[in-house]
């Protein structure tokens, strides 16, 4: 399973990555093959404020239903407007095609709270 | 503690995710749900279906106990056949739905849903104790079998390396008594895919043997193991019902649109009185099958919606790894089960739009 080190990772399996103000979030390698078959995927209206720590979207897959959460709060700036089209992408492209949102943020710094690729790899093992 | 199968360690081996399934530790997939449903589909697809039950009746009565107990007629049955059936509770509701297997006129076998063995034999174990069928014994059998079903357009040609059964001369709902992989085993020309196809029933010690033989002389036509996963989305495809969603105790046979197997003119059964007084008052809800025509998946328990009014419940749903599209089976009320009739389906904060259509959703 592959953890890029650019990125930073929350609890709930997200992973975002900033550039400047903008952070593009998506969900990890591990969310993917523990959701297994992704078959519908729900994403905001582009101009919609999400919150931290919120759901800003849905990923399901042939068996679950799950929330995607926000993990700093803006204003989406842009989505994947592939991915209801092909949600598979999500599995087979989990960090690059299969991103999910852009969202705007104050302060990227806010982000640094977050688990590095080490960290999540560790806390992944511990949720296994 | 979970139970396990006899086939646990070769999931393992295999790379199967394993799922609690009604105290079971069971595969819910291998590879993945839909490459194994579509496997299933055009080739074949090999299922552990060990945790289903097995019950036997014996005895001089045991016709007779079988139709009390039984909303089908259990009196067509020659031996070698099988039949879908169903139990119900005297007010309509449903017990379990069951197939049942006749080796002779005093010697049958009821298959049964994994989580409901325990209830079914109490249930039957009751009904006897009336006392009107002195002659008949039951045993649950359910640890002396283990269960493999092997489905799709490739499965005869695939079986028919491994066994000394004509397997032509097994037509669909017939079963043999051969040997499989050298075991003996119980051939059955049955499923739960709508594909062609059999499930064996042999002794636990023989499974291992007879799954890895399987699947080797299965490799070059593309058989696959496939999970609980697909199995559920294979069934839905077919609109066949799965209990403890299709079917309850507070959701009879005739609800659940299994008329054709109540048997209601037969003199007595158990639930007969019910299920008449449902018929001759109309039913108060009733199966429809749909589909999605906007994007969505439904799932169960979800509302369905009519104009503004909640008219249903979805009871099980999913995306068609054949179809691509979201369906599902919802009881409704009746003026909402017509053929084309527009739904909506609650999907979290939307209502999203669907169709009644006529199953099965994908045509054999």
């Amino acid at each position: 399973m592959e953890f890029p080190e650019e990125m930073r990772y929350t609890e709930e399996h997200e992973w975002t990555l900033v550039a400047g103000d903008i952070v593009t979030i998506g969900v990890t390698d591990f969310a993917q093959e523990a959701l297994g078959d992704v078959v519908f995927v729900e994403l905001p209206q582009v101009g919609t404020m999400v919150e931290a720590g919120k759901p800003f979207g849905v990923v399901e897959s042939v068996k679950a239903v799950s929330d995607v959460y926000a993990p700093v709060s803006g204003e989406v700036v842009e989505i994947n407007e592939d991915l209801p089209d092909a949600p598979e992408t999500i599995n087979t492209s989990p960090y690059e095609d299969g991103w999910m949102i852009k969202i705007k943020v104050d302060d990227p710094t806010v982000l640094d709270a977050l688990m590095d690729a080490d960290e999540y790899e560790e806390f992944v093992e511990s949720e296994e | 503690m979970l139970k396990k199968t006899p086939l646990n360690r070769l999931h393992k081996e295999l790379g199967a995710r394993l799922v609690d399934f009604g105290g079971w530790e069971m595969p819910v997939q291998y590879r993945g749900i839909i490459e194994e449903h579509l496997a299933t589909r055009n080739a074949a697809g090999l299922f552990d279906i060990s945790h289903m039950g097995e019950i036997e009746i014996r005895g001089k009565d045991a016709l007779a106990y079988i139709q009390e107990l039984t909303i089908n007629d259990a009196s067509r049955l020659g031996n070698g056949q099988v039949q879908y059936s169903a139990f119900c509770y005297p007010h309509g509701g449903t017990v379990d739905d069951v197939t049942l297997y006749r080796f002779s006129p005093e010697h049958y076998l009821f298959c049964v849903n994994a989580a409901n063995v325990d209830k079914d034999f109490a249930w039957m174990e009751q009904v006897l104790e009336e006392g009107l069928f002195p002659q008949v014994h039951l045993r649950n059998r359910s640890d002396e079998f283990a269960q493999i079903a092997l489905q799709g357009p490739a499965a005869s040609a695939i079986l028919g390396r491994l066994t000394d059964a004509d397997l032509n001369r097994i037509a669909y709902y017939r079963f043999h008594e051969g040997r499989v992989a050298e075991a003996p085993a119980i051939i059955s020309r049955t499923g739960y895919t709508g594909e062609d196809g059999f499930e064996l029933y042999f002794a636990p010690e023989a499974a291992e043997k007879i799954w890895t033989a399987l699947l080797a002389v299965g490799a070059p036509d593309g058989l696959q193991p496939v999970g609980l996963g697909a199995r559920d989305t294979l069934r839905l495809e077919m609109k066949y019902a799965l209990y403890g969603h299709e079917l309850s105790p507070q959701i009879s046979p005739l609800e659940a649109g299994l008329g054709w197997v109540a048997k209601l003119e037969k003199p007595s059964f158990i639930g007969r009185e019910a299920l008449l007084r449902q018929k001759a008052a109309g039913l108060g809800r009733q199966q429809v099958a749909f589909v999605m025509v906007e994007p969505g998946v439904p799932r169960a328990g979800y509302p369905v919606i009519s104009g503004a009014e909640a008219v249903g419940a979805v009871t099980s749903g999913t995306m068609s790894p054949s179809l691509r599209i979201g369906i599902g089976l919802a009881l409704v009320r009746p003026e909402h089960a017509a053929l084309g009739h527009p739904l909506k389906i609650a999907i979290r904060n939307r209502r999203v739009e669907a169709r009644v259509v006529k199953p099965p959703f994908v045509k054999k």
